[in-house]
């Protein structure tokens, strides 16, 4: 069983964070993982996306070109990947920021306003989170002991006390 | 796995580096290697070791020739542009035969280029890169384990050749993480008499240098040169052959190119196409009685490389006409999909 994951947003909404706690939760379930950034000027600004796979075999490629899941987090991400996603896969995305509806009949679709929680709960920036938490929701991948564990992974120590509110962003989109 | 941990590629030379016992970097900021400076400008203050941001990457390299000639592990970093500004040095440090780690995280080029991965360098890397009849050793990891294990290596080899070695990766090596274990085997540096230590008084001087110049001394040092070279091509060449046992056309490709080759192997195997990988792990010295051995079965061979199709030609040469050999490539920062592989590998005719 291989997961190809696409998380996209712009630079500072947090989805190379995301993809991160993603891989750390497969690492610690003892899964194959990689993580692959998109770098360079379109991280200024610009569109920031990030492949991750989670598979019970060796990785191949790092490279996420046909997603089973992809997570949208602005309309410049949805625009350019929507079609990329395979028949059958998922597209997660921020209702809140993407005022569209997916046009693709052949995937399952699940919006979330994922912005408009995060601020209206006290944790605007954690809007990659909320969604992080649905889509383990969707994958039934909800135990709390590794949701745990991966997240004191990618949260520095300096940055403990963040790991509260990251849960609970967690648990607001799984019950989204 | 629980030993393991997440590590960008950049990350896990640098901090497999620093385990090897070098404690000498010098570098200058390009993407898409900097994370190599930025964890030695972190750790190696910690530790006593020396960071330092050179003013240029020729002052780097030279920086290094200094390091090593007093037989210290010294190792610096760059990406394409910056690796051809230290072209000079280089050619210094293998004439002068020095120990030394340079890593190429390749972007694309020629010139400025791009930022995005490409392994078009490889014709200056395994053909020394810069003036004079040398070589280097041309390590080529495919994945963050083998980036920490590579730089080891790396500097194990340098050290028992007295010769410079280049880790020889692509922007998505340097940037991607995987799980790494760092519990890496280190072996001791050996004893270096040959380094300027200084001779307290009991020795003559050693002197490390690259002038020579009366030419029958020179030739000399040449022909002795190329002696060991053909030791280090008897022992330490090293390949991963993937699929290979029955395998009626072979693909070659190496670092991130053979990643992407792996996943459209196992599916024209799907497709009960009799494919097999060869993945060079050393690209000089070359896998070439690898290569030649699977002539004798394959039927057709396919080069997979994110250049205009370099290592193509060290194949051909090893393949000797004995059967056809087809490019798949992307460039300029493209990387080929494992599709356009399949196709290639069910099709024939690989075009970009």
């Amino acid at each position: 069983m291989t997961k190809q994951i696409l998380i996209s947003g712009f630079g500072g909404q947090g989805v190379l964070f995301t993809g991160k706690f993603l891989a750390y939760k497969g690492l610690i379930e003892d899964k194959h993982v990689s993580w692959l950034p998109s770098y360079g000027p379109e991280m200024r600004g610009g569109t920031a996306s990030c492949s991750v796979i989670i598979s019970d075999e060796p990785v191949g490629s790092p490279i996420v070109s046909k997603p089973d899941i992809l997570v949208a987090m602005n309309i410049p991400s949805i625009d350019r990947f929507e079609d990329s996603v395979v028949p059958g896969g998922v597209i997660l995305y921020d209702s809140s920021l993407i005022d569209r509806d997916v046009k693709r009949s052949d995937v399952s679709a699940y919006g979330v306003p994922a912005t408009k929680m995060a601020s209206d709960n006290g944790i605007p920036t954690l809007a990659n989170m909320i969604l992080g938490g649905k889509l383990l929701a969707i994958l039934g991948e909800q135990g709390e002991e590794g949701i745990r564990a991966a997240l004191a992974k990618v949260i520095s120590a300096k940055h403990a006390d963040m790991l509260d509110v990251n849960l609970k962003a967690l648990q607001l989109g799984a019950n989204a | 796995m629980a030993d393991k941990v997440l590590m960008k590629g950049n990350e896990a030379i640098a901090e497999a580096a620093i385990r090897a016992g070098c404690r000498h970097y010098f570098g200058y900021p390009i993407t898409p290697q900097t994370e190599i400076a930025a964890y030695m400008a972190k750790r190696m203050p910690k530790i006593g070791g020396t960071f330092l941001q050179a003013e240029s990457e020729i002052a780097a390299i030279n920086m290094v020739y200094g390091a090593a000639s007093a037989g210290k592990r010294a190792m610096t970093s760059s990406s394409s542009p910056g690796i051809s500004l230290k072209g000079e040095g280089i050619s210094y440090m293998a004439g002068s035969d020095l120990p030394g780690l340079i890593v190429n995280v390749q972007r694309g080029g020629p010139g400025l280029g791009g930022i995005q991965p490409s392994q078009s360098d490889y014709f200056q890397s395994t053909r020394g890169g810069g003036h004079g009849d040398y070589h280097l050793i041309v390590l080529a990891p495919a994945s963050v384990q083998e980036m920490a294990d590579m730089t080891v290596k790396g500097f194990d080899l340098a050290d028992k050749y007295r010769m410079p070695v280049m880790l020889l990766a692509d922007g998505t090596m340097g940037q991607m993480m995987e799980p790494v274990s760092l519990d890496l085997s280190i072996a001791e540096a050996p004893e270096k008499p040959w380094a300027t230590t200084g001779t307290k008084l009991a020795r003559t001087h050693n002197i490390v240098n690259s002038l020579s110049l009366v030419p029958e001394e020179l030739e000399k040092l040449n022909n002795a040169r190329y002696a060991k070279y053909e030791i280090v091509k008897k022992n330490e060449v090293m390949y991963e052959e993937y699929m290979m046992d029955d395998a009626e056309i072979c693909v070659v490709a190496f670092g991130i190119a053979a990643r992407v080759s792996k996943n459209a192997v196992v599916a024209a195997r799907k497709n009960g196409v009799k494919v097999g990988l060869i993945r060079p792990i050393t690209l000089w010295p070359f896998p070439t009685d690898v290569v030649a051995k699977a002539a004798d079965k394959a039927k057709r061979f396919i080069s997979v490389e994110l250049s205009m199709g370099q290592m193509i030609e060290d194949v051909r040469l090893a393949v000797n006409g004995k059967a056809p050999v087809e490019l798949c490539y992307r460039v300029g920062g493209m990387i080929p999909t494992p599709e356009q592989v399949l196709d290639a590998i069910e099709n024939g005719g690989a075009k970009e």
